[in-house]
């Protein structure tokens, strides 16, 4: 007998779109088919069921900051929003930059039990920007994704070398792309909303200077490079081109990027100051081409929780960074005009891949897959609330607005995590 | 209107009737005891972040001759804990009774975000390189009494000159003249202006002397020693030769031309004249109109429905 059976929903994964079933035992996918039963029966009719979704960038702020969120917090933030498997970014107190700091961070993710936890690791020690970080440890260790997200590496030297150096490691060089002497100060993008709020301006050189910089050292190293939240129309074009070239490069983009604009800091309210920053139209629609494309391979949500004390702030001072987790899919699914299985191929299999973890986050939904797996309602609709949102945080962007579609049921290992949108544990 | 936060929120109309009100107040400012109970019982607070004594002293000696109480709430950035967040400071200040706050902050915004945190009546005295909507008003009370203009600056041709990329007084003074029917031209390298101008009702020209003899107020910024650190001017001694207002640059001056500066002056750099010896400077002035304008803006926002009684009873 099944341990649990979802019944009555839409398949989508890498095979295509079908009807049928999807029972679970023992933390697998044990039969796909119609009326199937099983000892449970997670409704789900009028949903869609797919592999769980895969986000490469998270802040879960664990060890350091813990009054903004906690490994356990973002996990469950991630269960809701459909999530299997999140990337944390290494930018807690102590950094990632240490084999000891990653394993308890994934420790901490397995306690949680809610999602994967797959802790990145720094590119250099203490996210400097000055010395290499022990990559082939951290490596060994299990880390595949290495950045120093908050900071892009500014030496051309150094990132060489990392590049170099990673070549025999199946690691993937994740940059946070922001020339620094080009932002300092920068509370917003640099253009005719900042000239007129007189607030320092982040230009979109200089996240266009870093891309094509890295795009360059992967083309003479041959490294394997990821490039983080891409902002700009510049950006989404060099990588585009790089891509056409042939160099094993990625992208990912952020849910705020692809859906507001600098507009939005004519309320001086830092809930809207993110890093890179948010910017215009024209940018927008060049993400939204860049996602259809396939420039861009996957959505990530720079999911970045700060308590409210800090985004009270005068805007030079509030840290930048917003909530992303619960809203990535409905703003997804509403705002890329794309057919539904690709907004969950750049929602699962394509980070999956990134992710080095294709043997059990994004799988078709066959038999003796591991369940890891998000059950959603394209249709359904609900009103974000900052107050019932499972972050630690309140910023998010998305305050009072409506979203089409919902996270339903979330299965991790086999376990419902959330059922009915709520979460089980 | 609740609170004066930016010129963006004001209408040539409004402030026309706000000039028209300064008048009033200048006229109560040359009597024997200049001071009226307008606004007696109210608590004006000055919430300054940032230093500045003489926009300090102007708004507290405009609420004095109104007869409002007033309160100082001075705070170097440095001092203010961490862990405080500005909305505490805010609530906590609201909480004694305060009918206004006078805001000064070295971040653009920080006065519609304490809005949000009070209900008391903000008026802006400076925020970031956004906004000094006092500023404005006392610039264009100054012009409009001097140059004999009934309503607005209709006709005026005023050239603003220097670091108008980090200047709140540029942005709130480009504004003003403009909604008053005032063509502005922008006078600054690239490196000091602001990185787009779309939207903003000027010319630009970096030339000088190109346009000295044609303009009837000449508004010199003020020059940060700080900018020559940041390469935005190779030295300030070039910037002056360019841009600064020399004894030939002022004979080319028109009769009538105005020359103007919202202080404190760097002699040698935008100024290189003596001042005092300067046929056209009103910038004492532009300090003397600074309380008549801010009297009307404290009248405006907090003495609805009182009027101007003498109070030494003289009638």
């Amino acid at each position: 007998m099944n341990e649990w059976v979802i019944k009555g929903a839409t398949i989508v994964d890498p095979d295509g779109t079908r009807q049928g079933d999807v029972a679970i035992s023992g933390g697998r996918i044990s039969e796909v088919g119609a009326d199937l039963s099983g000892e449970r029966v997670l409704d789900a009719s009028g949903c869609i069921v797919s592999p769980g979704f895969v986000d490469l960038h998270v802040h879960l702020r664990q060890p350091g900051r813990e009054e903004a969120e906690t490994v356990e917090t973002g996990s469950r933030a991630a269960a809701l929003g459909g999530f299997t498997a999140i990337v944390a970014m290494p930018n807690t107190e102590p950094a990632q930059d240490s084999v000891a700091v990653v394993e308890q961070v994934r420790r901490w993710g397995e306690e949680a039990g809610l999602c994967e936890v797959l802790p990145s690791g720094c590119l250099t020690l203490d996210r400097a920007g000055e010395r290499m970080a022990p990559i082939a440890e951290l490596a060994a260790s299990g880390v595949r994704l290495f950045t120093d997200d908050g900071n892009g590496v500014q030496d051309p030297l150094l990132m060489r070398r990392i590049m170099e150096y990673s070549l025999d490691l199946d690691v993937v060089l994740a940059q946070h792309c922001e020339v620094a002497s080009l932002t300092a100060g920068a509370v917003m993008h640099e253009g005719c909303c900042s000239s007129h709020l007189g607030l320092p301006g982040w230009p979109a050189v200089a996240e266009e200077l870093m891309v094509f910089r890295d795009i360059e050292l992967a083309r003479l190293t041959g490294a394997r490079v990821h490039f983080l939240h891409l902002s700009t129309a510049r950006s989404v074009a060099l990588v585009r081109q790089a891509k056409a070239d042939g160099l094993r490069i990625t992208a990912e983009a952020a849910p705020h990027h692809f859906t507001l604009t600098d507009e939005m800091l004519r309320t001086f309210d830092a809930t809207f100051k993110v890093n890179p920053p948010l910017r215009t139209r024209d940018d927008i629609a060049a993400l939204k081409v860049g996602l259809r494309d396939g420039t861009i391979d996957a959505i990530a949500t720079d999911h970045a929780p700060h308590p409210a004390a800090l985004k009270e702030q005068p805007l030079d001072t509030a840290p930048p960074g917003m909530l992303g987790l619960q809203t990535a899919l409905p703003l997804a699914l509403g705002e890329l005009g794309l057919d539904l299985p690709e907004v969950v191929a750049l929602l699962s299999w394509r980070p999956a891949a990134i992710a080095g973890v294709s043997d059990r986050h994004g799988t078709a939904v066959r038999p003796g897959a591991v369940a890891n797996l998000a059950v959603f309602d394209p249709e359904a609709t609900w009103t974000v609330d900052a107050t019932r949102l499972a972050s630690k945080s309140r910023n998010t962007p998305y305050q009072g607005r409506t979203m089409r579609g919902q996270v339903r049921h979330t299965v991790f290992r086999g376990t419902p995590v959330v059922i009915d949108g709520e979460a089980q544990r | 209107m609740k609170h004066l936060r930016s010129i963006d929120e004001l209408s040539g109309e409004a402030i026309r009737s706000l000039l028209d009100l300064a008048d009033a107040m200048a006229e109560v400012n040359q009597r024997p005891i200049p001071k009226v109970p307008a606004l007696r019982g109210r608590t004006v607070v000055s919430l300054f972040f940032e230093d500045s004594t003489r926009t300090r002293l102007s708004f507290e000696t405009a609420a004095k001759r109104l007869s409002a109480d007033t309160m100082t709430f001075s705070v170097s950035t440095s001092s203010v804990n961490k862990g405080e967040s500005l909305r505490d400071t805010i609530e906590t200040v609201s909480a004694m009774g305060v009918d206004a706050f006078v805001v000064r902050h070295r971040t653009s915004g920080v006065p519609w975000q304490i809005s949000q945190w009070t209900d008391a009546a903000i008026i802006n005295a400076g925020d970031g390189w956004h906004q000094h909507p006092t500023q404005a008003l006392l610039d264009a009370y100054t012009i409009r009494t001097r140059l004999g203009c009934s309503g607005g600056l209709e006709g005026l041709h005023i050239a603003i000159v220097g670091d108008v990329k980090h200047s709140r007084v540029a942005r709130s003074d480009v504004q003003a003249f403009t909604k008053l029917g005032a063509r502005v031209t922008l006078v600054a390298p690239a490196t000091l202006l602001p990185a787009s101008l779309e939207g903003w009702p000027v010319t630009v020209c970096n030339n000088l002397d190109d346009l000295i003899a044609d303009i009837d107020v000449l508004y010199l910024l003020r020059m940060q020693i700080e900018r020559q650190e940041q390469s935005l001017v190779p030295s300030l001694r070039e910037y002056s030769t360019r841009f600064g207002l020399d004894d030939v640059r002022a004979r080319r001056l028109q009769d009538h031309a105005l020359v103007m500066h919202p202080g404190p002056m760097n002699r040698g750099v935008e100024i290189v004249v003596d001042p005092a010896l300067l046929r056209g400077s009103v910038i004492t002035e532009q300090v003397a109109n600074g309380v008549s304008v801010r009297m009307a803006v404290l009248f405006h926002l907090l003495g609805q429905g009182s009027e101007l009684v003498d109070e030494s009873g003289g009638q």
